[in-house]
């Protein structure tokens, strides 16, 4: 194994994955499709004031795009688990870890992309002031990339069981709360007019550390669900 | 030391030491719970704001204390057993979760009850009672992870890496909630800064902190015992044990 193979290799799986998510539409619409659903049925539960919608607004942006990528996060490994690939993954020359980081990419490009492109969208309907559309966009492109990097660690210890998909949520909720906190606390910031650099370079933080090792998390518990 | 480690490793020489460990750590507990409690709850005089109901913190602050100590103690021995593949070291782990969760939701309760009559309201979005509260779901997960597995090795090596994930994430998780409380919220909640609290105060509190923790280690071997006796119930040492 050289470098060079090794780069094609994680290309491959890049491509195969985004492939594969644009054949089958639902994998990457439905997550979205649940974050816009969910996200517009707070206005129904609460109220469509103004003021009470701009409160609310980036908490319930948030909370919907991490409930979208917890959802989607369930089939992270599932299909490949399921066909045999994920063995053929754990006997070639290639690092796991960077497998998984292959995996996340594609991962992040069809679940993260998408709700980061309907956000500002979301935004206008849940009447978010338009100077904080842009910091919501950056939470996002931050943030995003950490659910889904925190959550193959769940995915991974949870995907040779049945039911994974309920567990997989008690198990990665709580460790979102970092991440949620200083994303509407940067957003809170941007509506009131206030710096909001503080907050997003702690998300940015998030961003590296977990992007480093979860990998590396993900890899040992997919190791011990093959066992 | 190395092969006295080893040797403890070993799930006939845990059984016997562990037997014979538990009697003093249990009686231990209840001495230094009794003297804790009395000199707490009669002794200590009342506090000159919160009058008698202070004294709650005898089981609060023992209990938020041991909430994290287990925590702590937990992935310690889930990286032990995951790393030397030590049997034991799994059974401690699986033991410890349920304690530890009793504890965060000892700590909770109690600190709700305290909080009726000092804040006037049951709950606070406090950073504390927050991040204790996490710590409850993270114990849940914890526990709801190992019953999903049917194997024992693989339920024990999923909980250590989800433990040890819990482990790196905890001071994140408590700061970051410490930092949403002051900057969003503001001070409303009074802060209960320890106004260096006094000896007489102090003492049945450690009292009752020591005493909490021979109950968490006896009951931690009582457990880890029973897992044991199921882990191993087809092997010869024990069935020869047991029908000695």
């Amino acid at each position: 194994m050289n470098q060079d193979s090794l780069g094609k290799a994680l290309y491959a799986l890049i491509r195969r994955d985004l492939l594969l998510a644009y054949r089958s539409r639902g994998e990457w619409l439905n997550p979205l499709v649940f974050f816009i659903i969910v996200a517009s049925l707070f206005p129904l539960a609460t109220s469509a004031e103004q003021q009470v919608l701009a409160l609310l607004g980036p908490g319930v942006i948030w909370v919907a795009a991490l409930l979208a990528t917890l959802l989607s996060l369930d089939g992270l490994f599932r299909a490949d688990y399921e066909d045999g690939s994920l063995e053929q993954w754990l006997l070639s020359p290639y690092p796991l870890p960077l497998i998984v980081l292959a995996k996340l990419c594609a991962h992040w490009l069809t679940t993260g992309l998408p709700l980061l492109i309907a956000a500002p969208v979301m935004a206008v309907l849940l009447r978010l002031p338009d100077t904080a559309i842009a910091t919501l966009v950056a939470t996002l492109a931050l943030g995003t990339p950490v659910l889904s990097a925190i959550g193959s660690i769940g995915a991974a210890l949870t995907v040779s069981l049945r039911r994974g998909g309920m567990l997989l949520a008690l198990l990665i909720l709580p460790l979102y709360a970092p991440a949620l906190i200083f994303a509407t606390m940067a957003i809170d910031a941007a509506i009131h007019g206030l710096q909001t650099t503080g907050h997003l370079l702690i998300l940015g933080a998030m961003l590296v550390l977990s992007v480093m090792f979860a990998p590396l998390a993900a890899a040992a518990a997919l190791r011990i669900s093959l066992d | 030391m190395w092969t006295w480690l080893h040797k403890l490793g070993s799930p006939q020489r845990f059984y016997s030491l562990s037997g014979r460990l538990i009697p003093w750590f249990a009686v231990l507990s209840v001495l230094l719970m009794a003297a804790g409690l009395y000199g707490g709850l009669v002794l200590a005089p009342p506090d000159y704001q919160q009058g008698d109901s202070y004294r709650i913190i005898y089981i609060h602050v023992p209990a938020a204390w041991m909430s994290m100590f287990v925590y702590v103690s937990m992935a310690f021995a889930a990286a032990v057993g995951m790393i030397w593949r030590i049997k034991v070291a799994d059974m401690v782990a699986r033991a410890s979760a349920p304690l530890g969760a009793s504890f965060t939701f000892l700590a909770l309760v109690t600190g709700s009850l305290w909080g009726k009559p000092m804040w006037g309201a049951w709950w606070v979005w406090d950073a504390r009672l927050t991040s204790e509260l996490l710590l409850l779901f993270l114990y849940i997960g914890f526990m709801a992870l190992q019953s999903a597995f049917d194997d024992r090795r693989t339920a024990a090596r999923a909980g250590a890496v989800l433990a040890l994930v819990g482990l790196v994430n905890i001071p994140i998780i408590h700061y970051s909630v410490e930092w949403w409380n002051t900057l969003h919220q503001g001070p409303t909640v009074t802060k209960f800064d320890a106004p260096s609290i006094h000896l007489s105060m102090l003492i049945p509190l450690l009292l009752m902190a020591f005493g909490f923790m021979c109950y968490h280690a006896a009951m931690v071997l009582v457990r880890a015992r029973n897992e044991l006796i199921e882990w191993e119930r087809n092997s010869r040492w024990l069935q020869n044990l047991i029908t000695e």
